[in-house]
């Protein structure tokens, strides 16, 4: 009997991409990394949310083996990070927060280049290149210099550089920061595909809105630890209640509508930023109804109103304690 | 219908991406010589596509062989025709010296930008990055030794050492030159910007290029700046390639600029792959 819970127990640990253990780093006297358990199944996309300067970035460079823990361990598909750096690099790709490309070159000569370090031959360099850049939309741009390229185009064709050998766990450290929406897309539809084929990965974000659409898992950080972890829906559920938005067409009716609204649902009811809203946390679908009838009754006409389950943004203002949009001065985040 | 066009547009890309994805196979990982000519091959790339860089090589050379051979020769050696066989060499020795400098400065570039991230999650063998583009610097300081000789040769310069003399002298020139730049590299590692960087090699390039044989004979110098001169590794290349151009090198000039090269590789190229390797 306790041989098959021995057996499950290791076929659980060989089908995670990462498991890490209490990962520590430390840069002079600001833990950038204060404790990381990770434990990541292959396959799936996980999601780093958090501010910038939380620590999403130096963990991934710890798990890229860029740098080297101070404390801790960590298993890349099995793999010690201390030991076996170049099992790990072999498997790996990273695409780092700025383009891991040389600008000065095409992208052409890019991709061929890391085409030939990667062991490919000159011909067959060549080829892959040709076939990555058509399937990226960037063949009428693979004889130009990276350094003209729009972001959405610089973005893609480092990811690109990432996948001349499909690795088994790809990094992407904020993938979508400062693209347009069309971009963003774009890079979504490459990451799904890349899923697809079976490639894990593990991607920083601080956009709430692409953590819900890509991950599978997400892992909001802060000061460098875990603080919550879970699927976006599990995230959603712990915070509990639901929001309740509800917006005057006059201002001046704020405060009657506040005392009814706090009346009819016996809860806290506060005034939103704008000067003709209010938010209130209910979970009561019935009580929220009765409520807004009861504003009809009184004559206060209501523009528009909301009420669903917390967004990500208000997860993450509950669990930090702080707004998601928070600029912290940790330079180090970005060496 | 546009909505439609745009969806099979659309769904093209999509089988387009996937295809690419899965026809995606694993070569073995390149050999160390293979990855150092590809990092070569970047080098030549960046030459190509930056040409201004070619300034310190090209233009560099030309001008301090003209301003220092002018501007010194009547007050120094009396006639500026004679200087020159006395300045040539070690001018040439100067210049190259300080271009040095750039392999470290490409290298701290290549950090501040994520490119060398990448590499170094690649599956070679690291120091090819390196070697590779140390090999195209080597090329480079060829480049500036042929233009430097040619142009003096025009002002006059005649070696007596001959072909042989002169080609003994670049490859000395080269051999020093590859040894030297590992030290901007281990600096170019550690130093966070660019213009650090600059600074800290003028201070170290331009006493020591100044205080050398390369201007004056030391023997003009009071005792203790001579015996400093007499160490200095600028005033050991530059006595060795002044013999060989005009004939009269000994065994142990080039002995020496030898071993001063060996040493310097010695210890700071470990230490840069060592930095390279474990950088934060």
């Amino acid at each position: 009997m306790r041989r098959v819970a021995e057996a499950m127990h290791e076929a659980s640990t060989a089908d995670l991409a990462i498991k890490a253990t209490g990962l520590v780093k430390i840069f002079g006297k600001h833990r950038a990394v204060d404790g990381v358990d990770l434990a990541i199944r292959k396959g799936m996309v996980y999601g780093f949310l958090g501010p910038n300067g939380a620590g999403k970035t130096t963990t991934i460079r710890l798990l890229a083996t860029l740098l080297k823990p101070d404390g801790g361990s960590a298993e890349i598909f099995g793999h010690d990070l201390h030991r076996e750096g170049d099992e790990i690099r072999s498997r790996i790709s990273l695409t780092g927060q700025y383009a891991s490309i040389d600008e000065d070159l095409t992208g052409m000569e890019n991709l061929v280049m890391i085409a030939r370090l990667m062991g490919y031959a000159r011909r067959e360099a060549k080829m892959r290149a040709e076939e990555l850049l058509r399937a990226f939309g960037l063949e009428d741009a693979a004889k130009r210099q990276v350094k003209n390229y729009s972001g959405g185009m610089r973005r893609r064709v480092d990811i690109a550089a990432s996948i001349v050998v499909t690795p088994e766990l790809l990094f992407l450290d904020e993938p979508t920061a400062g693209l347009d929406p069309r971009s963003r897309n774009q890079v979504w539809d490459i990451i799904r595909a890349l899923v697809k084929a079976g490639t894990t990965v593990l991607l920083t974000t601080q956009y709430l809105d692409e953590a819900d659409q890509l991950a599978d898992r997400i892992a909001v950080i802060d000061q460098g630890k875990i603080i919550a972890e879970g699927t976006s829906s599990e995230l959603k559920e712990s915070v509990g209640s639901g929001t309740l938005n509800v917006q005057l067409l006059n201002g001046e009716d704020r405060s009657r509508a506040m005392a009814i609204l706090e009346e009819k649902l016996s809860v806290h009811v506060q005034f939103a930023a704008d000067s003709t809203s209010l938010t209130a946390q209910v979970n009561d679908s019935f009580m929220v109804a009765g409520a807004l009838g009861e504003l009809a009754k009184q004559g206060i006409a209501v523009t528009s109103f909301s009420f669903g389950r917390p967004s990500l943004d208000e997860v993450f203002l509950k669990l930090t304690g702080h707004g998601t949009a928070q600029e912290t001065d940790h330079k180090e985040e970005a060496i | 219908m546009t909505g439609y066009i745009e969806q099979t547009e659309k769904d093209a890309r999509e089988l387009r991406l996937d295809e690419s994805i899965a026809s995606s196979s694993r070569p073995k990982p390149p050999s160390a010589l293979s990855s150092t000519m590809t990092f070569a091959h970047r080098a030549l790339l960046r030459i190509k596509h930056v040409p201004e860089q070619m300034f310190d090589v090209t233009v560099f050379p030309v001008i301090f062989l003209l301003m220092f051979t002018y501007l010194f020769g009547g007050a120094i050696a009396g006639s500026t025709a004679e200087y020159l066989q006395f300045l040539l060499p070690g001018i040439l020795v100067m210049t190259v010296s300080q271009i040095t400098m750039y392999t470290g400065i490409d290298l701290n570039n290549d950090i501040r930008k994520g490119i060398f991230d990448r590499f170094r999650t690649l599956p070679i063998w690291l120091p090819s990055a390196l070697i590779g583009s140390l090999l195209v610097d080597v090329v480079r300081y060829s480049l500036a030794s042929f233009i430097m000789i040619i142009l003096g040769y025009a002002l006059g310069f005649r070696p007596e050492g001959g072909m042989a003399g002169i080609l003994g002298a670049i490859g000395l020139i080269l051999i020093f030159s590859f040894s030297l730049s590992w030290i901007w590299t281990v600096c170019g590692l550690i130093v966070r910007s660019e213009k650090a960087l600059m600074m800290i090699s003028f201070m170290v390039l331009f006493p020591l290029t100044f205080v050398s044989n390369v201007f004056v004979d030391p023997k003009t110098l009071p005792a203790w700046l001579e015996s400093f001169v007499d160490v200095n590794p600028i005033s050991i290349l530059a006595t060795a390639v002044r013999g060989a151009m005009h004939g009269t090198v000994t065994f142990q000039q080039v002995v020496m600029v030898l071993f001063v090269s060996l040493i310097m590789t010695a210890i700071f190229a470990p230490i840069t792959i060592y930095l390279y390797r474990n950088k934060k």
